[in-house]
């Protein structure tokens, strides 16, 4: 795999705060990064960092193979870090032209970079006028004006109203199916669930974990059940060597596995016991419940 | 350094009020340079000639339009302290950073900026005084028109290093206003230390010549007052009222001296930042 960014022992400290801490993890090409973590747990320091726009403290980090300086890195890098920031004198178009200049690109990628964030008919209207989500949306088309190996978003929903979050989403879907790697820091699980594949999870600067989102716990899911033999299933279960845990709430009996099982087996199992099932739903925990645990645990 | 100054350029371009403050800081010294040359009837009492008082005569002409015309470059710094202030307000500097615009390029783009105005300015003046000059002069020989050229470099010399002062502040406080009022308070801090150096050596001249070296006054001796002068062309037995108003090779050397360090300072300090 081609690594696009790689951070090692990584940290930062304003005063005797130290908002990053010996934080490691590498990016690497084609995959859909998340990093997940409470307000305040470093992500945006830690992309300020690699941007370019905060001091380290210490260790290190490199862009691509490591033989490229920061400041030619990021002509290959699009980012949006917190809110859009731009000239409000200046109309979207003039905003992407300086935005080209810049980066050293030619001007002829602006209209087709404003008709995939569906700003083409404001081009001519100044910054100043936008309404927020329509400034997020300009600036990931700004972020898109160099084609970039890597997109690099913060917070890209924070404070847009429902369809606004839906449009940018939608937007970061189309891109990621292009192929585009992205790195994506948000507090909102949903968000990171709908459209990472990989997670990095920090909490007060510090790596809980950096892997596969689907990964992210050692569980085997566990099953929803309910049944009008509602004390022998209880009993049938707590028998079973496959199930581990137990939670009973009304009719309603939670089963953790601690095997793998299929639940077309366990049905057949049940049916064999005598048991006929009303309910049965076999889930994961969803990363919110993922996230929960893998912070409480510390 | 073409990329920067483009880049420079769009921004303030588009930005209507450094736009006014940049015509303003051009045309304005015109005007008055204009104003001043044609004869003026006061309602048939009076008319004032100024070029009858010999002021437009070369060379003394290029030592008094680089004085005034440097009053002016107020206008510019308000220009440079916004173009600071601005990108801190709207945060653009950070986007920029992110854009791929490393700190360095920053400030060079606002300093190739500022000696690109200062040019501008300076080449602006120069053809005007000369203009002005080959109409009313009594001496229009050819040694003599270009005899106190080098005014113009001190003028230029002066706008670049006063820019870059203001460019300094306005990394310093971000705020454009108070970069203003840090002139200021350096203009006050300056004469504090004229007034201490007078009280430790005793001697009023020692202490303007330890002041020479302080960043107001090194810009201001650039271009000494001429008004002395016209004075002194008029009672040129007066020996008493005599002083040193040329342009000296140390004068500059010491106000490049500053411009090199605000800029090297604006640097770090925006280095050492985080944003």
């Amino acid at each position: 795999m081609e690594p696009i960014l790689t951070i090692n022992n990584l940290t930062k400290k304003f005063g005797y705060l130290t908002a990053v801490k010996n934080l490691s993890f590498t990016i690497n090409k084609g995959n859909v990064y998340g990093i997940l973590g409470p307000n305040g747990s470093g992500k945006s320091t830690t992309l300020g960092i690699v941007l370019n726009v905060v001091n380290k403290t210490q260790g290190d980090f490199h862009w691509f193979d490591g033989n490229i300086t920061t400041h030619d890195a990021l002509k290959k890098v699009g980012a949006i870090i917190e809110r859009p920031n731009f000239y409000p004198y200046m109309t979207a178009e003039q905003n992407l032209k300086l935005v080209c200049r810049i980066k050293g690109v030619d001007h002829n990628k602006i209209n087709e970079k404003l008709t995939i964030v569906g700003l083409l008919d404001r081009k001519d209207h100044k910054f100043r006028t936008y309404s927020l989500g329509m400034k997020q949306r300009l600036a990931i088309a700004s972020a898109l004006l160099n084609d970039p190996e890597i997109l690099i978003l913060d917070e890209p929903t924070n404070g847009l109203d429902p369809q606004g979050i839906h449009q940018i989403r939608q937007i970061i879907k189309d891109i990621a199916a292009n192929g585009t790697t992205i790195l994506l820091a948000s507090h909102l699980l949903d968000e990171v669930e709908k459209v990472c594949s990989h997670v990095v999870v920090l909490r007060k600067g510090e790596k809980l974990y950096a892997g596969r989102v689907d990964e992210m716990i050692n569980s085997y899911g566990f099953f929803e059940l309910k049944s009008e033999k509602h004390q022998e299933l209880i009993g049938l279960l707590e028998l079973h060597s496959n199930i581990g845990k137990i939670k009973v709430e009304g009719e309603l009996i939670t089963a953790f596995l601690n095997e793998p099982m299929s639940a077309s087996d366990f049905n057949k199992l049940m049916f064999e016991k005598g048991i006929l099932l009303s309910h049965l739903v076999k889930r994961k925990e969803s990363l919110e419940e993922q996230f929960l645990q893998l912070t409480d645990n510390q | 350094m073409l990329r920067l100054v483009k880049i420079e350029f769009q921004k303030l371009w588009l930005n209507k009020v450094s736009l006014v403050l940049i015509f303003i800081s051009f045309i304005l010294p015109f005007t008055v340079l204009i104003l001043s040359s044609i004869k003026i009837n006061f309602f048939g009492f009076f008319t004032l000639e100024l070029s009858e008082l010999g002021i437009f005569n070369f060379p003394i002409i290029w030592h008094i339009t680089t004085f005034f015309a440097s009053y002016f470059k107020f206008f510019f710094a308000i220009v440079v302290v916004s173009m600071i202030g601005n990108e801190y307000s709207n945060k653009t500097l950070k986007q920029n950073l992110i854009d791929g615009l490393s700190k360095k390029e920053f400030v060079l783009s606002k300093f190739y900026t500022i000696v690109f105005f200062s040019l501008c300015a300076t080449l602006l003046i120069g053809i005007a005084t000369f203009v002005i000059g080959m109409y009313y002069s009594s001496y229009t020989d050819t040694t003599i028109i270009f005899r106190e050229v080098e005014f113009l470099l001190a003028y230029f010399v002066k706008l670049i290093g006063f820019f870059s002062l203001c460019l300094l502040f306005g990394v310093l406080v971000k705020r454009s206003a108070f970069a203003l009022a840090f002139l200021v308070v350096l203009y006050i801090v300056e004469w504090l230390i004229f007034w201490a150096t007078v009280y430790v050596s005793g001697t009023v001249e020692t202490a303007f010549k330890v002041k020479g070296f302080l960043p107001l006054e090194s810009m201001y001796n650039l271009i000494n007052q001429p008004m002395q002068r016209i004075i002194m062309t008029k009672f040129p037995d007066k020996t008493d009222i005599m002083y040193d108003y040329a342009v000296h090779w140390y004068e500059i050397a010491i106000v490049l001296g500053w411009t090199a360090l605000f800029v090297f300072l604006s640097y770090q300090l925006l280095k050492k930042r985080d944003l």
